[in-house]
C-alpha cells in the first residue's frame, strides 16, 4: 500500500498539484502512516526530484514554485499531526531573511525562502527594505542559526555589509552565518564583506544553507572537544 | 527612404491603452504620501496608499507633455533632441563595478574610472550625452549620486543622463548643475540633464520616486520614467501584458508630474526585461528583452511623447562574442525603433558592471545602426546606367570621378577597433579586446578637458569641497587628479 502511496505523493510535489499533495496527505494519516514517513518517504524525495531536473534545464522557476506550493500544502497537514503526536521533523535550520534597507525587491528573496522551507528550515521572512539592526534582533529572538540578506540594486548592495555590522554589535556574529545573495552580488562581494557564502541562485542557496549548517556542526563539535 | 521598425500595430497599441487606464483605475497605483494632495486635486481617489486615477485626468495630463525638448551641452547649444524619430545613445548608469582593462577582472569602480569612462565617451561621437556611468567606491556612498554628476561635469561638456538615489539628494544634484549652468532659471531654460526616476514593479510610485518627479517637474528639469516591469516575475509573463503594465507605470508617473507643473518636460522612458525561468536573473541581451523596449517605445510614440529604453547592454561577463552580439543586434533594434535616448552601451552582466572596452566596441555597433538609419538613398540621376556608360565592361569604377566624389557618404569608416585588414600571416594580429583597449588609449591621450568658466569652476568647487567634507572626505578623487594620470 504504502509505495504507490509514497510514489504518488513524491509525483504530487514534481507536478506542482497543491490539491492533490495536501489530498494524499490527509489520505496517509487516515491510514494510519506515520508523518515523517510520509515526508520523508514521499514528499521530499519529491523536492529532491525537482532540484535534479532544475539543474538539468528540465525544470523552470514556475515548475519550481508551484513544487513548493505543493510540499507546503502537505506540510501543513503532516506538521499538525507531529504536533499533536508530540514528534517534529528533523529541522534542517532555523533562517531569517529580509531585503537590505533602500530595496523593496523581494522575488529571489522569496523564493529562497519557498526552497529552504520546502527542504525544512525554519524560514521567517523580514521582507523588503529592513534595517540591519531588525536582522539582528530577530535573529536573537529566534536563536537562529543563518541570516539571509538579498540585495537587487548596487546601490543597496552595499546595505549587506551592515548587516553583518550590526550582527556584530548585538554579539551575534560568533554564531550566526550569513548568506548573501541578488544580482548584483558576487563570491568575491560576500568575502569582501565578511559574509560565510554567495549563492547565485535560489538552489545554491539551499545547498549554501545545508553546507553552512554543517560548518555550524562541526565547530559546535570542536568546541565540545576543546 | 529611412528604415522602420514596428512591432505593434494601431488596433494593439489602442488596447494596450485601453488595458493601462483600466488598471491605474482600478486595482489602482501605489504612491507615496508627498503626492496625495495633488492628485486628490485632480480627481483621483486615495485609499490607504493606493491611487485610483480617472482616465480623464490621465489624458488630460498626457495632453499637456511636451512633444518634444531639447538638452544642451555646456556652451548652451542644443545637443540632444528629444522627439521625432531622432535617435541618441548614452554609456548605461549607476553600476558599481568596472572591468579592470589589465586583467578583465570585475573590481569596484573608482573615481578614477568614471573619469576614464567619461574621456573615452566625450571623445566618442556615437555617444551624444554622457551618463552618471558608475558609482564611485571610493567616496562615500551618502554623497555617491551627486559625485558622480560632479566628475561628469567636470570632464565633459555633453548632456547628461543622470538620477538622484535619494528624495532629498535631488536637491543636491539639481543645485550642482544651477551652479555650472549659472543658476536655476538658466537651468531651467536650458537643461543640460535629464534625471532617471523608477516606479517600482509593479505599480508602485515610492515615496523617492514620487517625490524626484514632482520636484523635477517644480524644477522644470526633465524626467526620464524608468519602468521596469519583469515579465513573469514582477509583471505579466506576456510580452503584451507587461508592455501594458509599463504603459500604466508611465501614464501614472506623467500624471502626478503634470499636477506639479502642466507642461513640465519629461521622457516615456524604461528599462523592462524578461525574467530568465531558469536563473532568476533579467537579461538585458535577450531578444524578448528588446522586444519590449520597442514595443513600449512604440506605446510612447504612438502618444507623441519622447522616448527611451535601455539596449546596447550585454549578461555575460567578459567582453566577448556574446557582449558583442547582444549588443550590436539591439543597438541596430533601437535605431529602427526610432527611440530618442538609448541607454546601456558599455554594460555586462545585467547592467551590474562597466567596460570601457566594450564602450568602444559598442560605439562601432551604434555607428553601423546610424549608418543603417540613413537608408538607401539615390544619389545620382540615373542610378547605374550612367557610370556603366563610362567604364563599359572594364569594371574600372574606382577610377570614376562619382567614386571619389560619393564614397565618403556611402560607406561608414570603422575605427581600427573594426579589423578589416588583410589576414595575418603569422597569427600576430590582435584581437578586438586589444584593439578596444589600444584605441581607449588613444581617444584618452587626444581628449582635453572642455573648459568651465572659472567662476562657475570656482563655485563648483566650493560647493564639491563643502558637502565633500560633511561627508568626511577632504580631497575631490577625480578631480584633484587622477592616479592613472600621476602613473
Amino acid at each position: 500500500m504504502q509505495q504507490p502511496m509514497f510514489s504518488a505523493m513524491r509525483q504530487s510535489i514534481i507536478d506542482g498539484l497543491p490539491a492533490t499533495a495536501t489530498s494524499l496527505a490527509q489520505q496517509a494519516l487516515s491510514l494510519g502512516m506515520a508523518p515523517l514517513d510520509a515526508i520523508n518517504n514521499g514528499f521530499v524525495p519529491g523536492m529532491e526530484a525537482v532540484g535534479d531536473q532544475f539543474a538539468k534545464a528540465q525544470m523552470f522557476l514556475p515548475d519550481m514554485m508551484a513544487s513548493a506550493e505543493a510540499m507546503r500544502g502537505a506540510m501543513a497537514v503532516l506538521e499538525v499531526e507531529l504536533q499533536r503526536q508530540g514528534t517534529e521533523r528533523p529541522m534542517a535550520g532555523i533562517v531569517v531573511l529580509g531585503t537590505t534597507k533602500g530595496d523593496i525587491h523581494e522575488i529571489g528573496k522569496q523564493l529562497v525562502g519557498t526552497l529552504l522551507s520546502a527542504n525544512g528550515f525554519r524560514v521567517y521572512d523580514l521582507g523588503a527594505d529592513v534595517p540591519g539592526e531588525k536582522f539582528a534582533a530577530k535573529a536573537l529572538e529566534l536563536s537562529a542559526d543563518i541570516v539571509g540578506v538579498s540585495a537587487l540594486l548596487t546601490t543597496t548592495m552595499r546595505n549587506q555589509k551592515t548587516v553583518i555590522e550590526a550582527l556584530e554589535k548585538a554579539g551575534l556574529r560568533p554564531q550566526i552565518k550569513v548568506m548573501v545573495g541578488g544580482a548584483p552580488v558576487t563570491r568575491r562581494w560576500a568575502e569582501e564583506i565578511g559574509a560565510d557564502g554567495y549563492a547565485k541562485d535560489a538552489m545554491s542557496a539551499v545547498a549554501l544553507a545545508r553546507r553552512l549548517m554543517e560548518g555550524k556542526a562541526q565547530s559546535a563539535s570542536a568546541a565540545v572537544l576543546l | 527612404m529611412r528604415p522602420k521598425l514596428e512591432l505593434l500595430d494601431k488596433p494593439l497599441i489602442e488596447r494596450i491603452l485601453d488595458e493601462a487606464f483600466q488598471l491605474i483605475r482600478g486595482p489602482g497605483v501605489r504612491i507615496a504620501p508627498y503626492g496625495f494632495d495633488l492628485l486628490r486635486s485632480g480627481g483621483a481617489s486615495i485609499d490607504g496608499d493606493v491611487a485610483r486615477i480617472p482616465e480623464a485626468l490621465a489624458r488630460q495630463a498626457l495632453a499637456t507633455v511636451p512633444q518634444e525638448f531639447f538638452l544642451y551641452d555646456r556652451r548652451g547649444d542644443p545637443a540632444v533632441h528629444y522627439g521625432g524619430d531622432d535617435v541618441h545613445f548614452d554609456p548605461g548608469s549607476s553600476c558599481l563595478n568596472i572591468l579592470d582593462a589589465e586583467t578583465q577582472q570585475a573590481r569596484p569602480a573608482q573615481s578614477c574610472d568614471l573619469v576614464r569612462l567619461v574621456q573615452v565617451a566625450e571623445m566618442l561621437p556615437q555617444f551624444s550625452a554622457q551618463s552618471t556611468a558608475m558609482v564611485c567606491n571610493d567616496v562615500p556612498a551618502e554623497i555617491g549620486d551627486w559625485y558622480r554628476l560632479l566628475l561628469v561635469l567636470w570632464h565633459s561638456e555633453k548632456p547628461v543622463v543622470t538620477g538622484a538615489f535619494s528624495a532629498s539628494s535631488l536637491h543636491t544634484l539639481l543645485e550642482l548643475l544651477a551652479l555650472e549652468s549659472g543658476g536655476a532659471e538658466a537651468l531651467r531654460q536650458k537643461p543640460r540633464a535629464v534625471f532617471d526616476v523608477c516606479p517600482s514593479p509593479p505599480l508602485n510610485w515610492s515615496e523617492f520616486a514620487s517625490q524626484n518627479m514632482i520636484d523635477l517637474a517644480r524644477a522644470g528639469v526633465p524626467a526620464e520614467i524608468v519602468s521596469m516591469p519583469l515579465a513573469g516575475a514582477t509583471a505579466p509573463v506576456t510580452l503584451l501584458g507587461s508592455i501594458v503594465q509599463h504603459a500604466a507605470e508611465c501614464i501614472s508617473g506623467i500624471t502626478i508630474h503634470q499636477l506639479a507643473c502642466p507642461g513640465a518636460p519629461m521622457v516615456w522612458g524604461g528599462a523592462p526585461a524578461i525574467f530568465d525561468m531558469r536563473t532568476g536573473t533579467t537579461p538585458m541581451g535577450a531578444i524578448e528583452t528588446a522586444m519590449l523596449d520597442l514595443g513600449c517605445a512604440q506605446v510612447g510614440k504612438h502618444l507623441g511623447l519622447p522616448t527611451h529604453a535601455y539596449l546596447v547592454a550585454g549578461d555575460g561577463k567578459l567582453v566577448d562574442a556574446q557582449a558583442a552580439m547582444e549588443s550590436g543586434i539591439s543597438a541596430v533594434l533601437g535605431a529602427l525603433a526610432g527611440i530618442n535616448m538609448v541607454s546601456g552601451a558599455g554594460m555586462l552582466d545585467f547592467l551590474a558592471c562597466h567596460s570601457i572596452e566594450k564602450l568602444v566596441i559598442d560605439a562601432e555597433a551604434i555607428a553601423s545602426a546610424q549608418r543603417l538609419l540613413q537608408g538607401i538613398e539615390p544619389r545620382t540621376e540615373s542610378l547605374a546606367v550612367a557610370m556603366f556608360a563610362q567604364t563599359g565592361l572594364r569594371g574600372d569604377f574606382l577610377k570614376l570621378k562619382e567614386t571619389r566624389a560619393l564614397f565618403r557618404g556611402e560607406q561608414h569608416f570603422p575605427s581600427a577597433v573594426i579589423d578589416r585588414g588583410a589576414p595575418s600571416l603569422d597569427g600576430s594580429a590582435p584581437d578586438i579586446l586589444r584593439r578596444a583597449r589600444n584605441r581607449a588609449d588613444e581617444l584618452v591621450a587626444a581628449y582635453r578637458r572642455p573648459e568651465i568658466s572659472p567662476d562657475r569652476e570656482q563655485a563648483m568647487l566650493a560647493f564639491a569641497h563643502h558637502q565633500s567634507r560633511t561627508a568626511g572626505l577632504e580631497a575631490l578623487p577625480g578631480i584633484d587628479r587622477c592616479r592613472s594620470q600621476t602613473d
